[in-house]
């Protein structure tokens, strides 16, 4: 047992140069059948290099929204998750807002917040952004630094100052490389004294810029600019991880409450965790997956086919071979295994080819966007193993072919 | 039996060996009761007119075929028993092939060429050790020096002659040839005949077949086939020398260059 199997060892060895000398006579025809499986191999690698990125910076962007972080928004929430009737609803008030922070015994922090979209005006430049009306807490919440200057505060909400915190792109947008500090800009002919600016944060979730903005107190932004009663949303803050179900759970009851909805009757309002979030998105790049998935199986499959169908060419084109190599002794389990090793050896071939291209394509991709792509190696090895077992697969039935053919039949074949 | 009865004992024994191709409804009975000894260290041409049976004889000898009645005892095994997996055994280790058509592996060279039956033995030889006898037996067919020479690098005689020290390779009990001259000229032939009595003095015995009454001349013993059957089995009376009608040739040769 432990012999034949030591023959086997050795004849594969032996036949592995011998494939690999086939392949290089028939360097075009190979490169050809190999195409299908170099591209199925470059999708796979490519894909799940893209994905792993893609993960890790959704992963990241949602922990920078903010720790424990829940968000009402105005309006039901629809099967499937975000749309975006949500926040345009007018349902939730200020009152709302401050029930939530008076009578939620987990809440840290609360902030309203309403925005509008309008020009900007500064420095004699014009610029449309998002005008957001918010709380001093806001930053704390969304755990958004400042690259400069303070947040304002509680007085300047009581006082609905005409002050404003600016987004790092709208500064470079109205003010270039100058220094917005104390600067004003004009809103619907309101100045605005600038007394703050927040550190880059990049796009968001769903690929919106977050830093063309201009926060300013939510009285101001109600009475001033968006001249509604209504809030968007309201940011709440809860104090542990571990309390974020119960709280949102008496969250949604208050608002019922508030808002005299009986039971049975839908919500008029949502309320999002980072968990939701994370798998909202999660569920669109796994729809991407499954699609690059099926993409590349099909490549696979239709890359295996190839093997198959160039193997069986090949069966016929070295039918004399065949038919001298059982005539000088070959059993027919060796000419089964030389055929074999060579559909795996040219599957393999393949398969590097792919994998290469496929670290390449992964890092295109990263330089082509905001993300980069993580190539693991379960992926390479990943495709390795598909690539060999297809190289199986698709290898054996013309292996077989070859080791049932008829000596004497093979050898008078011209 | 001792070693005396060994050296006597035939190297192949037919009892009424029959070998009959069915395709569909039509029935062809290629061999139909061949009852044949041959001795170690024979030299048998098989002869007959085509269609005969002669090459469906061969390849049932070269365990190729199995027969479909009748006994075949090479070197004093049952082999019409075997399965096909000792049968390769067989084919690798007691016999060796020469065809008509060289059959040698295009693009590889002649000594890989003679290595090839050494790739398929059990126990495995070594690399060296393959390259070495595989170098041994070319220059037994006087071709060491072309040793690296690819098939289409070498003339018809220079093929079959490595196709010759392929079938010597693994030292067999027996050397079938069919129609080893039939893409020859006569000259070459000749000279494939000298090697084939060279190493039938050397002790290997031969069996070939030929249509070709002055190739089998050469032979120690002529059989004579027709429909399947053997007709005649007479010792060569007067065989003819190879060595020494190639040696006159080379005489009258320089003597018309002198000329
Ligand atoms: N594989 C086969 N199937 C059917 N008939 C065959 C096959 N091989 C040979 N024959 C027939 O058997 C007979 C003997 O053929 P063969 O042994 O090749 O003759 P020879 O070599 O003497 O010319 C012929 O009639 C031939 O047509
Ligand atoms: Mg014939």
């Amino acid at each position: 047992m432990l012999n034949t199997l030591h023959v086997l060892v050795q004849q594969s060895w032996q036949t592995v140069f011998v494939a690999l000398r086939a392949l290089r006579r028939n360097q075009l025809r190979s490169a050809l059948t190999a195409l299908g499986i170099i591209i199925g191999v470059a999708a796979v690698v490519a894909m799940a290099a893209v994905g792993n990125g893609a993960q890790a910076s959704i992963t990241q962007q949602v922990s920078a929204l903010g720790e424990n972080l829940l968000t009402v928004f105005a309006g039901s929430k629809r099967s499937g998750g975000v749309n975006s009737g949500q926040g345009s609803a007018s349902t939730l008030t200020l009152g709302d807002a401050e029930a939530i922070a008076r009578e939620i015994a987990d809440v840290a922090a609360v902030s309203p917040e309403v925005s509008g979209f309008a020009p900007a005006v500064a420095n004699g430049r014009n610029w449309s952004t998002s005008i957001v009306g918010v709380s001093p807490e806001y930053l704390q919440i969304r755990d958004w630094p400042l690259a400069g200057g303070a947040m304002f505060g509680e007085r300047d909400v009581r006082s609905s100052a005409k002050v404003a915190v600016i987004g790092s792109k709208t500064a470079l947008e109205l003010f270039g490389p100058l220094n917005p500090l104390g600067q004003t800009v004009r809103v619907k002919n309101i100045p605005f004294v600038i007394v703050g600016v927040l550190a880059g944060k990049g796009a968001g979730m769903g690929g919106q810029n977050q830093d063309d903005r201009l926060l300013v107190p939510y009285t101001t932004a109600m009475k001033r600019i968006t001249g509604d009663r209504y809030l968007r949303s309201v940011n709440i803050q809860i104090r542990s991880a571990a309390r974020m179900e119960i709280a949102q759970a008496q969250i949604s009851g208050l608002l019922r409450q508030r808002h005299r909805l009986a039971p049975g009757q839908a919500d008029d309002f949502s309320i999002f965790n980072q968990k939701d979030i994370a798998e909202t998105v999660g569920s669109v790049t796994g729809i991407v997956k499954l699609l690059l998935g099926a993409v590349s199986s099909l490549s696979l499959l239709v890359g295996g086919i190839g093997i198959m169908n160039i193997m069986l060419v090949s069966v016929t084109e070295r039918t004399r071979e065949i038919g001298i190599r059982i005539a000088v002794g070959a059993q027919a389990s060796a000419i089964n295994l030389q055929f074999l090793i060579e559909a795996v050896t040219l599957s393999l071939c393949g398969g590097l080819v792919g994998v290469v291209l496929g670290v390449a394509t992964a890092h295109l991709v990263g330089s082509a966007s905001s993300f980069q792509p993580i190539v693991t190696a379960d992926s390479i090895l990943l495709a390795f193993g598909v690539s060999f077992i297809i190289g199986v697969f698709f290898g054996y039935y013309p292996a077989r072919k070859a080791a049932a053919l008829d000596p004497i039949e093979a050898l008078r074949y011209e | 039996m001792n070693a005396a009865d060994v050296a006597a004992a035939p190297v192949i024994r037919l009892r009424n060996l029959c070998k009959t191709y069915r395709t569909g409804a039509v029935e062809v009975r290629a061999v139909r009761g061949v009852t044949l000894d041959i001795a170690r260290g024979d030299f048998v041409a098989v002869m007959g007119a085509s269609g005969s049976g002669k090459s469906t004889l061969m390849n049932t000898l070269g365990c190729l075929d199995q027969p479909t009645a009748g006994d075949y005892e090479l070197d004093g095994v049952d082999v019409a028993r075997l399965s096909p997996p000792q049968l390769a055994v067989f084919r690798n280790r007691k016999l060796g092939f020469v065809f008509q058509g060289f059959n040698l592996l295009a693009r590889t060279s002649a000594l890989e060429n003679v290595e090839l039956p050494m790739l398929y033995t059990v126990p495995l030889i070594p690399r060296r050790e393959r390259r070495r006898r595989a170098l041994f037996a070319l220059e037994r067919v006087g071709l060491a020096d072309r040793h690296d020479h690819h098939p289409n690098q070498l003339s018809g005689g220079q093929q079959q002659r490595v196709a010759i020290a392929r079938a010597l390779v693994n030292q067999p009990e027996l050397v079938l040839a069919d129609e080893p001259t039939g893409n020859l000229d006569s000259r070459t032939s000749i000279e494939i005949m000298g090697l084939f009595q060279e190493l039938n003095a050397a002790g290997i015995s031969l069996v070939m077949v030929t249509h070709e009454l002055d190739i089998a001349a050469y032979c120690k013993r002529l059989v004579v086939m027709r429909d399947g059957r053997v007709i005649g089995d007479t010792v060569n009376p007067d065989r003819r020398s190879a060595a020494a009608e190639l040696a006159a040739l080379n005489r009258t040769e320089q003597q018309a260059d002198l000329n």
